[in-house]
């Protein structure tokens, strides 16, 4: 199909709303969370209309039909990235769940005092925490691959740091600040050679373009649906078969064992054993709705799509005085552009730019050590995604400029 | 919301009267908002009946934050200090002539937080000072 953002618009009924009579909504903090289509909307509402019922065990239709809304979707997430098996698809709550996830099942199976985990300095606080809560109970190490004023990782760096032995090397594929999409493949090829295994924080990636977890060789690959068309409330983690096979159950509870009895348990098969409780249901079928939607649409032409709004983002932005942008160029770069305009600070920016119905996030996005890294407190975020328009930045940079008017 | 902006607000931002660190002071105190890395520190001197004899703050963050520091200081020269104890949200709100959202007013209250925190004694700054 022909790619078309503004006929594309007209899925999202969020995107018709007026931010106030007269204000048009122009979002651009999909990094922060994505708006959602009605196909998407209209999965979760007839899932609660005809087949709402608790999962698995049940006989009755609704169960087994919720129960077959659950895992088909499991199996359409588990395309979407490529999975080679629909059990090797991990419900979780989010990204930041699914990587804690493995840093309490995986890690502490598997790390003793004194191990070496590589993390990066472009991290969001969800790869960090739970690493330094780690750190603090049992000891390991971590290092960090550094970054360069250009926003992007230090290769020659990382291979250093390779040389001390590491056990797991965790680090994001796309940075939700500077936009970095990071050569996964090969800080992937060089951790195996290294005998180290791989976590990557898929949550900026796996909306925005495609993601071939076999084709990448990764380990563990972590997201969230709420940045990609889909509901907040649930995500994956996905794992090689064997890994997940050997590690023990996360939360304990209904639905992850095979039997209790009241002194002992023996935990379920996969995915069920790292899936404790009644899990977010209409979320999941929401989630599998959206891979149907981005999968129609194409990851390529949304790929395609946000290259060419990003760097006529760029573009106009880097002609504004006092405007400083962060991260790589448009080579390296996702549909992200964090900014600083001088004299102004970010929140100032951010509240004006919504008076005239323009979203933007202002902070330091999850990422503060980075943004010590850079020297700043906080940046403005502009961010796109399929529904992005042109005509959009176009409105964002009129905004800049009538903030510089306010504060001229 | 072109209020937010009024000129009082921008001129207090950008031509602070009371920016600046006093050395020696009687009181003393500095805060972040965890959220959006605004930083406030307040000294301040007390004259012989212990009323505010002078103040000065420095620091960072956003406009709102900043004016509402300079507003605040301002407000409160000749004060006695226990007067300073009673200040409270709607004191800053006033000053300010604005009314906040949740998210704006911790910009707009970190520096009654500073203030109350410092002239308290206080080793830290609970939000409860500004409720």
């Amino acid at each position: 199909m022909t790619f078309d953002a503004a006929k594309l618009r007209a899925d999202f009924p969020i995107l018709q709303r007026e931010v106030r009579p007269g204000v048009p909504l122009v979002y651009l903090d999909s990094t922060a969370t994505s708006q959602k289509p009605l196909a998407v909307i209209t999965a979760m509402d007839d899932y609660y209309r005809r087949s709402n019922a608790n999962i698995h065990r049940g006989v009755h239709t609704l169960a087994e039909e919720a129960t077959a809304l659950y895992e088909g979707a499991r199996e359409k997430i588990a395309k979407f990235i490529n999975a080679p098996a629909a059990k090797q698809v991990i419900y979780t709550r989010n990204t930041t769940e699914s990587i804690n996830l493995v840093a309490y099942s995986w890690a502490r199976a598997n790390l003793k005092a004194g191990d070496l985990v590589i993390l990066t300095e472009m991290e969001h606080h969800s790869n960090l925490v739970p690493w330094h809560m780690l750190e603090m109970e049992r000891g390991i190490r971590l290092e960090f691959i550094p970054v360069t004023e250009t926003g992007l990782l230090d290769l020659e760096e990382y291979k250093k740091l390779l040389e001390q032995g590491p056990k797991l090397v965790s680090f994001t594929h796309m940075s939700n600040v500077l936009g970095t999409i990071n050569p996964a493949g090969e800080i992937i090829r060089l951790a195996h050679q290294a005998g180290a295994l791989t976590l990557v924080d898929g949550a900026q990636s796996v909306p925005h373009f495609a993601v071939d977890v076999q084709a990448l060789d990764v380990d563990f690959l972590a997201f969230s649906a709420h940045k990609m068309c889909g509901p907040t409330g649930i995500g994956v983690l996905y794992g090689k078969a064997s890994l997940l096979e050997a590690m023990p159950p996360f939360l304990g509870g209904g639905d992850m064992i095979r039997e209790v009895k009241l002194r002992s348990f023996k935990p379920n098969a996969l995915p069920h054993k790292f899936e404790a409780g009644t899990p977010a249901i209409a979320e999941a079928v929401g989630f599998g709705a959206a891979c149907d939607y981005l999968t129609e649409i194409g990851m390529d032409n949304i790929a395609a799509h946000e290259h060419e709004i990003t760097e006529y983002a760029l573009e106009r932005l880097e002609e504004i005085p006092g405007v400083k942008l962060f991260g790589p160029g448009i080579k390296d770069k996702g549909g992200v552009a964090a900014f600083t305009l001088e004299g102004v600070h970010p929140h100032d920016v951010a509240q004006i730019l919504d008076q005239d119905g323009v979203a933007v996030r202002a902070g330091h996005h999850c990422a503060q050590p980075l943004h010590e890294k850079f020297h700043i407190p906080a940046t403005s975020r502009a961010s796109f995604y399929l529904y992005s328009t042109k005509d959009e930045v176009d409105r964002l940079v009129d905004g800049i400029y009538k903030v510089k008017k306010y504060f001229g | 919301m072109d209020d937010l902006y009024r000129e009082v607000i921008i001129e207090h931002y950008k031509n602070p009267g009371y920016r600046g660190y006093l050395d020696p002071h009687d009181y003393a105190f500095a805060d972040s908002n965890p959220l959006c890395g605004d930083h406030i520190e307040i000294t301040l001197r007390v004259d012989g009946e212990n009323k505010i004899s002078e103040a000065a703050f420095q620091g960072h963050g956003c406009a709102i934050s900043q004016a509402s520091a300079d507003l605040l200081l301002e407000s409160i020269i000749g004060k006695p200090l226990e007067e300073v104890r009673h200040l409270n949200k709607d004191d800053v709100l006033d000053l300010l002539g604005l009314d906040l959202g949740p998210v704006r007013l911790k910009c707009a209250l970190l520096s009654l937080k500073v203030l109350k925190a410092g002239v308290y004694g206080l080793g830290e700054a609970p939000d409860s000072l500004v409720e």
